[in-house]
């Protein structure tokens, strides 16, 4: 065991040396699962940014990057900490970008990454949960923590002037925890929950969890949970009965499918979902127009991001060590620095290269806070004629 | 005025959804305890039956939409289901030829046919799935409501609003002409005698002249029948998801077994009885007290049971009935 560790050691010094070497970093997805439509695009955005970086040859005298992709199944605790342990222990892998839901995320971060002292940047895990976990610095995500949702979305339902409302949240722990996040900002700015009740997706009717919804009252019922699930079910339900007929939907609810289901029988209902506006997006959409995938797809412009922070931290570490470059991943990210947008990586390089230093924009407007979190832009909408009607950012 | 928004709650909530959920459980239930009563097995497969024959029926609707006949007002699905009662049909005789006669001529104890069914059963499952795939699917078409809320509000002119959705209105009534004639054709027509007597007393039967073989034949078509009428009620009502029918064999076989299995009649009791048992206890009655007591404040949502616990109710009756009247309430055939 102490020969193994010694060689272990030995090893990470010798690759922590700078000169022109191949590293690879891994990619940790649910490839398939309950999100499996969403991880090819998000592994294309990671592969994108690792090619301009291997293609400018300026990462540390030359490196060039390739990626190794592993299934994280989503919700397979187990299988994702396998994934990651075969992925560090046998790829050698110098990085992860991963993973991709917040429960299988925090599993394969404390058993595997932090034993083994590998970085992970996870482009779509957004439990509250994961901003204050013991993570040795190791752990940084591209999106915003659901705390911050909840907030945004107090302050849209006060703004508003809905002082009660209902909320129903999809049975797990991204709808427990945002629920959770959102009545306790809602309360704090004097809103309040009538009911903060569960609805397990996959049922044929959902006309009993309605009643309770009903029963317990409110302005507005806000809907924590998936378009293509269960959260669709409660809406056509709580609409039938003339339960409510204002509806806030958060991110897993805004999609294309709420105008097909509902169209002009959801007017005035409104919600929010994690969108940066501006430039950087438009550049990374048209990129990945280019690239043959589509770049508006959840979570992809993120897994760009998350791969673009990693290879940029370790030029301004000067390794590829993640013992070293961890520490450089928030001043890649943050001010000062020149503003750098998706396909600027080689210029980023450069000024890297050169002594300077960089503020990482990317497509996402990058901003990270806390313990290395996205701050977070929200995108706020309302349906006016069936119609999904972006209403500003925040 | 109190007293009819109370009305008005409970009927929305309470009255009306759990009649339409009592009968399609009364309809599957129906076919449960026909096959019990004359096959006596109890068939696991029911389900899937019925999963399978409103597969048939969603993809014959699709059939009749994209040659642009419907039914006005009324779904499109009512004149695709006698198709679909056919092609589920030739489904179970073709089962029972393959799998169940063979038991039948062994004379196998029951608990052998029951585990053949469950067999059956996952074929089925994966048959259905076959056919049309796991998502779920609306195949509900024509007018949506008999009475929208807007409407009913503005015409009483009370704060409650009430929702009659026409294939709520479609499953009682359907249900009820199913109902009325099964029981004629059991009671009046020779057939139906000659079913009931193979029922009671095979080898009786069978020296009166009855010919076993078309009676099996004839209460597969039957249950085929019940079954792909209840799942396309169930499917338009709610929405067609494979394995949701899966899930609502359990119901069925409790409101069977609380009826009595093999009774026709403690079959329609038990659907009912199983669907208000599951409704009511999971509602919470905040709103129906505080009209008509609305000095009594409760504090709470005064829900016996959190709706997670749905299912949960019929396996309480389950056991109940079975611990303390194992035949059932109308004295159907002991487990």
């Amino acid at each position: 065991m102490r020969k193994l560790l010694l060689a272990t050691a030995a090893g990470a010094l010798m690759a922590g040396a700078a000169g022109a070497e191949d590293i690879k970093l891994g990619i940790s997805l649910g490839f398939t699962g309950p999100l499996e439509s969403l991880a090819p695009a998000m592994q294309q955005g990671a592969e994108m940014a690792m090619k301009e970086v291997s293609e400018s040859g300026l990462l540390l005298d030359g490196t060039t990057v390739t990626p190794v992709t592993g299934d994280s199944t989503c919700i397979d605790a187990a299988a994702a900490t396998a994934t990651v342990e075969r992925l560090i222990a046998s790829e050698g892998v110098k990085g992860i970008i991963g993973g991709m839901c917040s429960g299988e995320t925090i599993a394969s971060l404390e058993n595997v990454a932090k034993a083994n002292g590998i970085v992970m940047i996870s482009p779509s895990a957004t439990s509250p949960a994961l901003s204050t976990i013991e993570d040795d610095g190791l752990f940084f995500r591209t999106s915003p923590s659901d705390a911050r949702q909840g907030e945004v979305m107090a302050d849209i339902l006060m703004e508003r002037g809905v002082e009660t409302v209902a909320v129903t949240y999809t049975n797990n722990d991204y709808g427990k925890g945002l629920a959770d996040s959102f009545e306790a900002a809602y309360e704090e700015k004097g809103g309040t929950v009538t009911v903060n009740s569960a609805h397990d997706d996959g049922k044929a009717d959902y006309s009993a969890e309605v009643a309770a919804l009903a029963a317990a009252g409110g302005d507005a019922l806000v809907v924590a949970g998936y378009v293509d699930q269960g959260g669709s079910g409660v809406v056509r339900a709580a609409l039938d009965t003339g339960a409510f007929d204002t509806f806030v939907f958060p991110d897993g609810m805004v999609g294309t499918a709420l105008e097909t289901n509902f169209g002009t029988e959801i007017d005035g209902s409104f919600g929010q979902n994690p969108a940066a506006e501006g430039e950087g997006r438009d550049k990374y959409l048209s990129m990945a127009e280019e690239a043959g995938f589509d770049g508006s797809g959840a979570f992809s412009a993120e897994a760009y991001d998350a791969a673009a922070l990693i290879m940029l931290a370790m030029a301004k570490a000067g390794s590829t060590d993640p013992a070293s470059y961890k520490g450089s991943i928030m001043d890649v990210a943050n001010e000062p620095g020149e503003k750098i947008l998706p396909g600027e990586l080689s210029k980023a390089l450069e000024i890297i290269n050169g002594g300077g230093d960089v503020d990482y924009v990317g497509a996402t407007a990058v901003e990270m806070v806390g313990a290395g979190e996205s701050a977070g832009s929200y995108r706020e909408i309302q349906f006016t004629d069936g119609k999904i009607e972006v209403v500003g950012y925040r | 005025m109190d007293f009819l928004n109370a009305l008005v709650v409970f009927l929305n909530f309470v009255f009306i959804p759990a009649a339409a959920y009592g009968a399609q459980l009364a309809l599957g239930a129906l076919g449960v305890t026909l096959i019990y009563g004359i096959l006596r097995f109890s068939n696991f497969a029911h389900g899937d039956t019925m999963a399978f024959g409103t597969a048939t029926v969603i993809l014959l609707t699709w059939g009749l939409q994209a040659i642009g006949i419907t039914a006005g007002p009324l779904p499109t699905a009512l004149i695709a289901l006698p198709f679909g009662i056919a092609l589920t049909a030739l489904l179970v005789l073709g089962t029972d030829r393959a799998v169940y006669k063979f038991y039948r001529r062994q004379k196998a104890a029951p608990i052998i046919l029951v585990m053949a069914s469950v067999g059956v059963m996952f074929v089925m499952n994966g048959l259905t799935r076959l056919l049309i795939g796991v998502d779920e699917y609306r195949f509900d078409d024509g007018a949506r409501f008999i009475m929208d809320v807007r409407t009913f509000r503005e015409m009483t002119g009370l704060p409650e609003g009430l929702a009659l959705r026409s294939t709520q209105a479609l499953t009682l009534v359907v249900a009820v002409i199913v109902v009325v004639v099964l029981f004629w054709f059991l009671n009046r027509t020779k057939s139906g005698k000659a079913m009931r007597a193979y029922s009671d007393n095979e080898d009786l039967a069978l020296l009166s002249g009855i010919d076993p073989e078309r009676v099996v034949r004839l209460t597969w078509i039957i249950a085929a029948g019940l079954a792909t009428i209840a799942g396309t009620l169930y499917g338009l009502d709610k929405s067609f998801k494979a394995f949701n029918y899966f899930q609502i064999l359990l119901p069925i076989f409790a409101a069977a077994i609380v009826g009595g299995l093999g009774n026709p009649v403690g079959a329609i009791a038990g659907g009912f009885l199983v669907a208000f048992s599951e409704v009511a206890v999971t509602y919470p009655w905040v709103k129906v007290v505080g009209y008509l007591a609305p000095w009594y404040e409760p504090g709470g949502l005064m829900q016996l049971l959190g709706t997670e616990y749905k299912f949960a109710v019929s396996f309480v009756i389950l056991i109940v009935v079975l611990l303390f009247r194992p035949t059932g309430l109308f004295r159907g055939k002991s487990v």
